[in-house]
């Protein structure tokens, strides 16, 4: 069997889409606005949280809570989780779409997929929003500092 | 008969030890387009942990303190410099996507070495004081 293949960026020899929404083009256009806004979030995260002060040795529940009580770091945390979720959900449909072959092998790992960024969405932001900084019985060296004003 | 003649090279230099009749396999272009892929694909799975993780602060602050320490171990702080530098450069080569896509293509292959720069420079201003941080605690 032969197949021609056309010179690259010659003309569109399928019939243009005429109608509905073309996903396609927005999920491309979807990966690079949130990955401007992500390379803003997530180095001000890493600077936060491993740069300033002790970094990463200073991580703990304190440290966290006094964080997720903070509006300014609460939507800064959940943008972050929203954007981040989808765009490398979306980054690995388009590994899937390229290596899988089988379609069933597709749909099994694109749902897989769908799933992982749903639950771990609402997870996140269910954690975010309902977080208490000052949990009843906790010792209290293990608590932000404001919990002893309490 | 030419043409075929002139075919036959092309084949010849497709499959020839050195790539050739392609300006694309084996150089900048093929390896920050593989560079991208692997970054992002450790990028989502250190991504699903880390928000699982996180999560154990509505647990309890002993499990996410738990959890967390164990983020501050040697071979942890390891994996953490190779974690932030799969993300320097996907950050970087991302915007030179960008930059190919919306201002000029032919300047993809500079571009690429600008990233590498940058990814040198970010690194050197992250890596000490991270490693500091690690095993001086």
């Amino acid at each position: 069997m032969t197949s021609t293949i056309e010179a690259p960026r010659s003309p569109y020899s399928r019939a243009p889409r005429s109608r509905g929404v073309n996903w396609e083009k927005w999920g491309w256009i979807y990966m690079r606005v949130s990955g401007v806004v992500l390379v803003v979030l997530i180095f001000g995260h890493l600077f936060v949280n491993l740069m300033v002060g002790e970094g990463v040795s200073a991580l703990n529940f304190a440290f966290v809570a006094g964080k997720l009580t903070t509006p300014f770091w609460m939507v800064w945390d959940v943008l972050m989780l929203w954007l981040a979720l989808i765009h490398g959900g979306n980054g690995m449909r388009t590994l899937v779409n390229d290596y899988a072959t089988q379609r069933l092998t597709r749909g099994i790992l694109k749902s897989a997929i769908l799933a992982a960024v749903v639950i771990l969405i609402v997870l996140g932001t269910l954690v975010v929003f309902t977080f208490d900084p000052c949990p009843a019985g906790s010792p209290a060296d293990l608590l932000p500092s404001f919990c002893s004003a309490i | 008969m030419p043409e075929q003649a002139a075919t036959l090279t092309s084949q010849q230099k497709t499959t020839s030890r050195r790539p050739a009749g392609t300006l694309y396999r084996g150089r900048e272009g093929m390896w920050s387009w593989v560079l991208h892929r692997i970054t992002g694909v450790a990028i989502f799975f250190f991504l699903l942990v880390h928000i699982l993780d996180t999560a154990l602060v509505r647990v309890s602050p002993e499990a996410y303190n738990a959890v967390i320490s164990s983020y501050q171990t040697p071979i942890m702080g390891l994996g953490e410099t190779a974690l932030v530098g799969a993300i320097v450069f996907h950050a970087f080569n991302g915007i030179r996507i960008i930059l190919i896509d919306f201002w000029n293509a032919k300047y993809q292959k500079a571009m690429f070495y600008v990233v590498v720069a940058l990814w040198v420079v970010t690194m050197l201003a992250f890596v000490p004081r991270h490693l500091i941080n690690v095993f001086s605690h």
